[in-house]
C-alpha cells in the first residue's frame, strides 16, 4: 500500500485566506443545501453532529457512479463492475490512508457505526466472551455503544459495567481504572461524546487497556470529522465511524479492526461476496475485509465518502477542528450570558459540540422555536439516555458545528435563543 | 407557521400553571405515558363516579405543549360521562392531525391546540396525555393498570 504523499504539506491549501484562517464564504459555496430557506429565511445548521451536510464533490461522485458506472462489485467481467470495483475498493484505500490503518484488510464497510459495534459484539463478542466476564464502558456512551453489549452480555451471561462521569462531563482514568477487573474482556468507549462533546482521553485508555492485556473499541462517530485519527497511533484494536457525519452519504460506514483480530473473528453476516466457495454442506470464507461484507454493499455510499475524504483532507482536520472549536467557544461564552440558560458538559478537552438547557423551558420547545427563526438544533436525549439521567434531565438542547458554519451562524443562535425567552414571557 | 398559534396565551397559561396536577390515591385507574422522542413522561390517574370521570390528575415532565395539553385536558373531561369522554378524544385527535377538521361543537379552551396541527412533530406532544387517559380509562375497564406510548 502506497503511503501518505509526502508533497502534502506543500500542495496550497484553496481553503484558506491569505492569513491563514479559513475561507468560510468560500467553503460554504461547496453545500448547496445551505442555500435553502427554512420558514423564508436562510438556514443555519447547527445539527453537524447528527448528520454533516454534503459537499459538491460528495455530490458529484455519488451521482456519477449512478449515471456512469452502476453495477454490482466483485463479480461481473463487464467494463462497469470493473470500473465500479475500481471506485469501490479506491474508496477503501482512502479511508485506510485517512485513518492510517496498516492494510485495506483491516477497513470493513459497514451501513454505519451503529453496524460496525453490533458487528464486533455478534463476532468477537460470542467468540470471546463467556459468563462472568465484563465489558466497560462509560457513562456518556450514545446508545450504540451500550445496546449492542447488552444483547451480547444478556447471551453470554456477562456483566455490562459503566465507568462513572465528573460533574463537567469527563471520564476521570482513575475512576475507570478501578473498574478494570480480572474478568475485563473488553472496553468499548466513544472517542468523543455525541450529547456533551467530551473528548475522552483515548490514548491513555489504551495504554491501560494494554497493559493488562485487554482490547478497546473506540466509537469515531463524533470524532472522525474532528479530529486528526490514526489508528496505529491511538493503537485501538476497533474503531468504528459513519461517512453521513464526515461530509458523506448516509448508510455507509466503517469498521477498522486489527487485521489479526479479522482473522480469528468469524464472520457475522453469511451469503454472497463474503465466501470463496460454497457447497451445501459447507463454506470457506473469502478473504479480508469481503469476509464481513455479506451481499451487495453500499457502493454509491463508499464511493461518496472517498469523495467525502479528499474533501475534508483538502480543507484539513486540524483547520477544520480549530474553526470549529472557535465556533463553540465564541456560542457558549455568548449563551451563558442569557439568563437561565445552563450549559451541560463542560470538559476542558471538548468538541465543537454545546448542549444546553434553559430554566422553565423545554428543550423541545426551544427547538421549535429555533426552527421557526430557521435555525437548525438536535433537542432531545442524543440517543444517551444514561447521560441524561446522570445529569437528571429529560432533554437538552444541542448546537453543533460543522466546517461550514459561521460566525453569523453562531450570531442567529443567539438571537433565536433569545427569542426563545420572549415567547415564554 | 406562526409561533403565535403555536405557543397561544392559554397554552404558555396551563404550561405556567397546570390546572389538576398530581396524583390520586387511591385511584380506579392509572396509566403511564412516554414519548420516546423528547423524553416526555406522564401520569394519569383518575376515579370513577358511576358512569361519569368523577377526578382527574396528571403529573410528570414534559414540553410546554404537552404539559398545557394534559391540564386543559383534565378540566374539559372532569365530571363528564365517559361516552363523552371518549367522543372528546376522537375529537381532539382530530383537531390535532387533520388539517380540514372542525369540530361539531367548540371545543372552548381546548380549541388552543388547533394550532399544534402547523407543527406535525409536536403532534404526539399534545396528544400524549389524550392516549394516556383513553389507556387509563380502558384499563379501569379491565382493572389494570396501562402503560402507553406515543412512538
Amino acid at each position: 500500500m502506497s503511503a501518505r504523499p509526502a508533497v502534502a504539506a506543500q500542495v496550497v491549501n484553496r481553503w484558506l485566506r491569505a492569513d491563514g484562517t479559513l475561507d468560510v464564504a468560500l467553503l460554504r459555496g461547496q453545500f448547496p443545501i445551505l442555500q435553502r430557506q427554512v420558514n423564508g429565511r436562510p438556514l443555519v445548521y447547527l445539527d453537524s453532529a447528527a448528520s454533516a451536510q454534503m459537499p459538491l464533490p460528495v455530490l458529484a461522485a455519488v451521482d456519477h457512479y449512478h449515471r456512469e458506472l452502476h453495477s454490482n462489485v466483485h463479480r461481473g467481467v463487464h467494463t462497469l463492475s470493473q470500473q465500479a470495483t475500481a471506485a469501490f475498493e479506491g474508496s477503501r484505500e482512502k479511508v485506510r490512508a485517512f485513518i492510517n490503518a496498516r492494510s485495506v484488510r483491516e477497513i470493513v464497510f459497514v451501513r454505519g457505526t451503529t453496524e460496525a459495534i453490533n458487528l464486533v459484539a455478534q463476532s468477537w463478542g460470542r467468540q470471546n466472551l463467556r459468563a462472568g466476564d465484563e465489558i466497560l464502558i462509560t457513562h456518556l456512551e450514545h446508545h450504540a455503544n451500550i445496546v449492542p453489549w447488552q444483547l451480547l452480555c444478556q447471551t453470554a451471561g456477562a456483566r455490562l459495567v459503566a465507568a462513572p462521569l465528573n460533574a463537567r462531563g469527563e471520564v476521570e482514568l482513575e475512576a475507570l481504572q478501578k473498574l478494570i477487573s480480572a474478568r475485563t474482556r473488553l472496553i468499548a468507549v466513544a472517542h468523543v461524546s455525541n450529547a456533551l462533546g467530551t473528548v475522552l482521553p483515548v490514548r491513555d485508555i489504551v495504554q491501560l487497556a494494554h497493559a493488562r492485556g485487554i482490547p478497546v473499541l473506540l466509537d469515531g462517530a463524533q470524532a472522525i470529522a474532528h479530529e486528526a485519527v490514526d489508528v496505529q497511533a491511538l493503537d485501538c484494536d476497533f474503531y468504528a465511524f459513519s461517512g453521513h457525519k464526515l461530509y458523506g452519504p448516509t448508510g455507509i460506514g466503517v469498521l477498522y479492526a486489527r487485521e489479526a483480530l479479522l482473522r480469528q473473528m468469524p464472520p457475522w453476516q453469511a451469503g454472497g461476496d463474503m465466501i470463496l466457495t460454497v457447497s451445501i454442506d459447507r463454506s470457506t470464507w473469502n478473504d479480508l475485509p469481503w469476509k464481513f461484507e455479506a451481499g451487495t454493499p453500499n457502493i454509491s455510499g463508499a464511493i461518496g465518502l472517498g469523495a467525502a475524504i479528499d474533501f475534508v483532507e483538502s480543507v484539513g482536520r486540524p483547520v477544520i477542528a480549530a474553526h470549529e472549536r472557535a465556533l463553540a467557544v465564541r456560542a457558549s461564552a455568548q449563551l451563558q450570558e442569557l439568563p437561565g440558560l445552563r450549559l451541560i458538559g463542560t470538559a476542558q478537552h471538548k468538541a465543537a459540540v454545546v448542549s444546553f438547557t434553559m430554566d422553565g423551558i423545554h428543550p423541545h420547545d426551544i427547538g421549535t422555536i429555533l426552527d421557526t427563526e430557521a435555525v437548525a438544533i438536535r433537542t432531545g436525549h442524543h440517543c444517551a439516555m444514561p447521560v441524561m439521567e446522570y445529569y437528571n434531565l429529560p432533554a437538552t438542547a444541542r448546537a453543533s458545528f460543522g466546517c461550514y458554519n459561521s460566525a453569523s451562524d453562531v450570531e442567529r443562535l443567539i438571537a433565536a435563543v433569545a427569542r426563545v425567552r420572549e415567547v415564554f414571557n | 407557521m406562526d409561533l403565535r398559534d403555536l405557543y397561544r396565551e392559554v397554552i404558555l397559561d396551563h404550561n405556567r400553571s397546570p390546572r389538576n396536577f398530581g396524583r390520586l390515591e387511591p385511584a380506579d385507574a392509572t396509566a403511564a405515558g412516554h414519548n420516546p422522542l423528547c423524553g416526555d413522561k406522564l401520569n394519569v390517574t383518575l376515579r370513577l363516579d358511576g358512569d361519569r370521570l368523577g377526578d382527574v390528575r396528571f403529573d410528570g415532565q414534559g414540553c410546554a405543549i404537552s404539559v398545557a395539553s394534559a391540564s386543559l385536558m383534565t378540566e374539559a373531561v372532569k365530571g363528564k360521562k365517559l361516552a363523552d369522554v371518549e367522543q372528546l378524544y376522537r375529537e381532539v385527535h382530530a383537531l390535532l392531525t387533520d388539517q380540514n377538521y372542525t369540530p361539531p361543537t367548540d371545543l372552548g379552551k381546548l380549541m388552543a391546540l388547533g394550532g399544534v396541527r402547523e407543527f406535525p412533530v409536536r403532534v404526539k406532544c399534545a396528544s400524549l396525555c389524550w392516549h394516556t387517559l383513553h389507556a387509563a380509562l380502558e384499563s379501569g375497564r379491565n382493572a389494570a393498570s396501562a402503560k402507553v406510548s406515543t412512538e
